[in-house]
């Protein structure tokens, strides 16, 4: 019984959040990191990484306070919540590696105000128990990185023409620059917002086709 | 002086912080329905990045003079926050026409990446007071000046017959592109 709740909650949570709800290609939201950072796959990884860990931890302290948390102060606090573990995260990268803290530059310190931090604080954490918050966090984190990965393999392949800084393409591949500069970012968003916005509206067709429609 | 000119220019052309730099593209995309509401979310923006980079700048070297730097976020975060407050309440009090123009869009403004971008970035660079304050409003007009082409862009586009997938969000960002390849065009003005 016990096991059969646990798949459930990570069939409905987890996946649902990865891929169907998915933040940033479905609903648009935190937009800026992703464009911003998605120049090449190793930017996106730590990207990723650091946006979960704040994530999955603000939430689950979020979900334990939700009781203690007064009504009136609650986005302070959860601001308040967000931000020391940003600030965690911050030094820890840091202290890892100084080229991804250059190269992810000031965004790592605005994840503090990425909306889907707060947006997940305020919709799911402050009225959900902690293990279910913990699961749809970690869901919302992946997929998350999973839509950074979207944007940075093309863009990394494309614009240098290699893949964690491998070379993967033939000799006289003439690299498109422009997928490097923020030109590369306003490119490639669209066209995955395009290609998922046709895919649900074929699934969506076929559904109304054999009767029942669901959208 | 020479530098705070040439740094104001840059933040708001080369380095324009919605198409260069990706900085409140939540308000890029959703208040540029209509040219009076991005006009307003403009200057709302402008005027709330100008107060807290100074406000900001102030309380810098205070924490740096008892060293709590890993505070910065926080402090920052949180001057911000009651900042845009208090500019609500005051606007209600003194400026209710204005407040009711104005009020909307800013309670949305203390999660606009663009205030604490400023706020950092000008204590990471070590600006001087001059050149925060010319990076400050450089940042605060590059917004304005991109949120009033989009609006005044997006309100044309309303007459068009564009494809159903293609509506909303993925043509704004359409648009952004070549945006950003127009202000890529200023590569190099103003150092």
């Amino acid at each position: 019984m016990q096991e059969e709740k646990t798949r459930i909650t990570w069939n409905h949570t987890f996946f649902a959040e990865v891929v169907d709800r998915n933040w940033v290609l479905v609903l648009t939201i935190g937009l800026c990191p992703a464009l911003a950072v998605s120049t090449s796959v190793v930017n996106c990884i730590s990207m990723g990484a650091a946006a979960t860990f704040c994530l999955v931890c603000s939430s689950v302290l979020i979900s334990i306070l939700r009781k203690q948390i007064p009504n009136d102060v609650r986005i302070t606090a959860f601001i308040v919540i967000i931000g020391t573990f940003v600030t965690i995260v911050d030094y820890s990268i840091q202290a890892i590696s100084l080229n991804i803290y250059n190269a992810l530059g000031a965004f790592i310190s605005l994840i503090v105000v990425n909306c889907i931090l707060l947006a997940h604080a305020e919709a799911y954490a402050s009225k959900n128990s902690v293990m279910a918050t913990a699961v749809n966090a970690f869901g919302t984190g992946v997929g998350f990185t999973f839509a950074l990965l979207l944007l940075g393999v093309p863009r990394e392949i494309l614009g240098s023409g290699t893949i964690f800084g491998y070379n993967i393409v033939w000799e006289g591949f003439q690299t498109w620059l422009v997928m490097q500069t923020p030109v590369g970012g306003f490119f490639t968003m669209p066209l995955w917002i395009v290609l998922i916005n046709w895919l649900r509206r074929n699934k969506s067709s076929a559904n109304c086709g054999e009767g029942g429609c669901h959208g | 002086m020479g530098s705070s000119i040439s740094i104001f220019i840059s933040s708001v052309l080369v380095n324009n912080p919605l198409v260069m730099l990706f900085l409140g593209l939540c308000s890029f995309i959703g208040v540029t329905k209509k040219f009076s509401e991005a006009f307003c979310m403009g200057v709302a923006v402008t005027i709330v990045t100008f107060l807290s980079q100074q406000v900001t700048f102030a309380l810098n070297s205070p924490l740096v003079y008892f060293g709590i730097e890993y505070l910065r976020l926080l402090v920052f975060i949180a001057v911000i926050a009651s900042l845009v407050q208090i500019i609500d309440i005051v606007m209600k009090k003194f400026m209710p026409a204005m407040h009711k123009l104005f009020g909307i869009f800013l309670a949305l403004i203390t999660t606009n990446c663009l205030v604490l971008y400023v706020a950092i970035v000008q204590v990471s660079k070590a600006y001087t007071y001059m050149e925060s304050t010319a990076f400050g409003l450089g940042t605060g007009c590059g917004y304005l000046l991109m949120m009033v082409i989009m609006a005044g862009i997006r309100e044309q586009l309303e007459l068009s017959n564009s494809p159903v997938i293609v509506k909303g969000t993925p043509l704004v960002l359409m648009i952004a592109c070549f945006l950003s390849l127009m202000m890529q065009g200023f590569y190099g003005v103003g150092g």
